[in-house]
């Protein structure tokens, strides 16, 4: 079984961000960039099944610019067998991500796509959902757990009432959440062999794709910003408070 | 401008969340349409008809709709979508689950997690876990939104009573299957709708402890968080993670217990109208955005202000 897995590369989540001063955007030059954690978790589980001798190959592949292949070789380092890069300078929106995703999947004819269930920088959480609609696919979003036997796949999603499990025919689009697993570190003898497996390069517009806005950014900016208050010395300072608020039950 | 919430429900109850919704449709619109799918819906209905601002329920009824999944959902949705120039759900998992898949099959942009209407095509969202602002100008013929919500007070009941209308079913199929819901049980408020909130963290060290964190909040009658580091320990099940990725709360009272305060869980009750901490670390960030805070042992601190709490209540 072929699974693909989807990355993104974004700001590190330890960066604290900064908003550009014309507004235009969030300042991403000369600063850390690092592959999207819940994509971290995705590509780990697909590692996962090959070493279960449930997955063959893995193909990685992720959209940006040209750096973005750092990030493609680190998952290559991480166990991934072959990269694909699309090549694309302004960051698509996830329609335009998914419409690209679809023509690599029928490229590649994985039974398996595996994504990240949200990006950390834009939070948007759509392409998993948006890529299986337009492959027509069976979705489960926010898995924390996997088991796939006999073509099924059986998969727990986290929802906000508890756990939710379903069963999907193959292919399927699955998104990662937090608890699937924890990713490993890549060692220094894979990190020298990833540079020798083979990343392919193609462009959004050999595929066939033209990214037609959909949408504008007008602004952004920084969110107005609680101040820190007092500390106290002690915690029957904090017994008025709450009995101002819970004054009802009082 | 013609708008249309889709109800979050479990066939017996509408979920809160969806009476957000429909205040936040009601800045676009003097009324709005709620649809909603599933089996044996009644209850529902009925709830929904006296919502102010309702104006049309409509009811679609089948065996298959009853999870609500994405699939049929989809299937159902996407021949009534151009009827209306807004289709809004919450951003809960639920909305989140079904509205990409619908906005992509439209080949229209979903807008994530809206916190402020500015116009008719024009939204407020956050990224970045909160610490930027995004505006942005949908140019599709339909707007997809997930409204966040925590940025729109619940819809009221009124003497409202809406047409309850049946909306025909095309021939649906779910190619996934539903096999349950393993659904965490509480006595206690929900989080996403509780006047106050006790949160506990990494600070409380082993599973053994939290029972720490419930006391206080059965004192407070409160619902229950916690942080990333919380859940992944095995303290507390996933859904009472607090944070970017895990629910976003505002309540009027957050009581932050042990928890550092990285920025991943800050994006989720920052919104809070007064946060009190309680760390032993004096540089923990989570002082940062607390009104009141102290520093010390929690393994101290909690017990004695349980105790004081019950004591005043006799």
């Amino acid at each position: 079984m072929k699974v693909l897995v989807a990355i993104k590369r974004v700001v590190d989540f330890a960066v604290k961000i900064r908003v550009k001063a014309d507004h235009s955007g969030v300042e991403t030059d000369h600063v850390k960039m690092s592959i999207n954690p819940f994509d971290e978790i995705a590509i780990e589980e697909a590692i996962r099944l090959k070493e279960k001798g449930i997955a063959g190959e893995i193909v990685v592949v992720s959209i940006g610019p040209q750096a973005t292949q750092e990030t493609i070789r680190h998952a290559l380092a991480l166990g991934a067998d072959r990269g694909i890069h699309v090549e694309i300078e302004e960051p698509p929106e996830p329609l335009t991500v998914a419409k690209i995703l679809k023509a690599i999947t029928n490229r590649e004819q994985p039974q398996l796509l595996m994504l990240g269930k949200q990006a950390i920088d834009d939070d948007c959480n759509q392409v998993a959902q948006m890529v299986s609609a337009l492959l027509d696919w069976p979705q489960a979003t926010f898995v924390s757990c996997l088991t796939i036997e006999n073509g099924r796949c059986q998969a727990a999603r986290e929802v906000d009432g508890g756990l939710e499990t379903l069963i999907m025919a193959l292919p399927a689009v699955v998104s990662a959440d937090l608890r699937l697993n924890t990713p490993r570190y890549p060692t220094l003898p894979n990190i020298m062999k990833s540079k020798q497996k083979p990343l392919e390069q193609l462009s959004a517009s050999s595929l066939g794709i033209h990214a037609v806005p959909h949408t504008k950014i007008l602004q952004v900016t920084e969110p107005v910003s609680r101040r820190s208050g007092v500390k106290v010395s002690s915690w029957e300072e904090f017994i008025p408070i709450l009995k101002k608020v819970m004054s009802c039950a009082f | 401008m013609r708008v249309l919430i889709i109800a979050e429900h479990d066939n017996k109850t509408v979920k809160l969340a969806t009476l957000s919704a429909i205040t936040a449709g009601l800045v676009l619109a003097p009324s709005v349409s709620v649809l909603i799918a599933g089996d044996k819906t009644d209850p529902v209905c009925t709830f929904v008809t006296k919502v102010t601002g309702v104006s049309s329920v409509l009811k679609a009824e089948s065996p298959h709709l009853a999870h609500q999944l994405a699939e049929p959902m989809t299937q159902l949705l996407e021949p009534i979508a151009s009827q209306f120039t807004h289709i809004l759900a919450p951003a809960t998992t639920f909305g989140k689950n079904l509205l990409p898949r619908l906005a992509a099959k439209l080949d229209v942009m979903q807008i994530s997690d809206v916190t402020k209407i500015i116009s008719a095509d024009t939204f407020e969202r956050p990224i970045y876990a909160g610490n930027a602002l995004e505006t942005l100008q949908s140019l599709d013929p339909v707007k997809v939104l997930t409204v966040r919500p925590t940025a729109f007070a619940p819809a009221s009941l009124s003497q409202n009573s809406a047409l309850v209308e049946p909306i025909p079913v095309p021939s649906l199929s779910s190619p996934a299957q539903y096999q349950g819901l393993e659904a965490t049980i509480s006595a206690r408020p929900e989080l996403t709708s509780a006047r106050v909130i006790v949160s506990g963290g990494r600070g409380l060290q082993s599973k053994e402890n939290w029972p720490l964190i419930e006391e206080l909040a059965d004192c407070l009658n409160a619902a229950i968080g916690a942080s990333r580091a919380a859940v992944d320990a095995g303290f507390v099940p996933n859904d009472y993670q607090v944070g970017q990725t895990g629910k976003v709360v505002a309540p009027e009272l957050y009581i932050a217990i042990g928890i550092s305060g990285a920025i991943q869980h800050l994006a989720g009750m920052k919104d809070s109208t007064i946060i009190i901490a309680i760390n032993k670390d004096p540089d923990a960030p989570i002082f940062q955005v607390a009104n009141y805070g102290i520093v010390g042992d929690l393994f101290e601190i909690i017990p004695q202000l349980t105790k004081a709490l019950k004591d005043n209540r006799r």
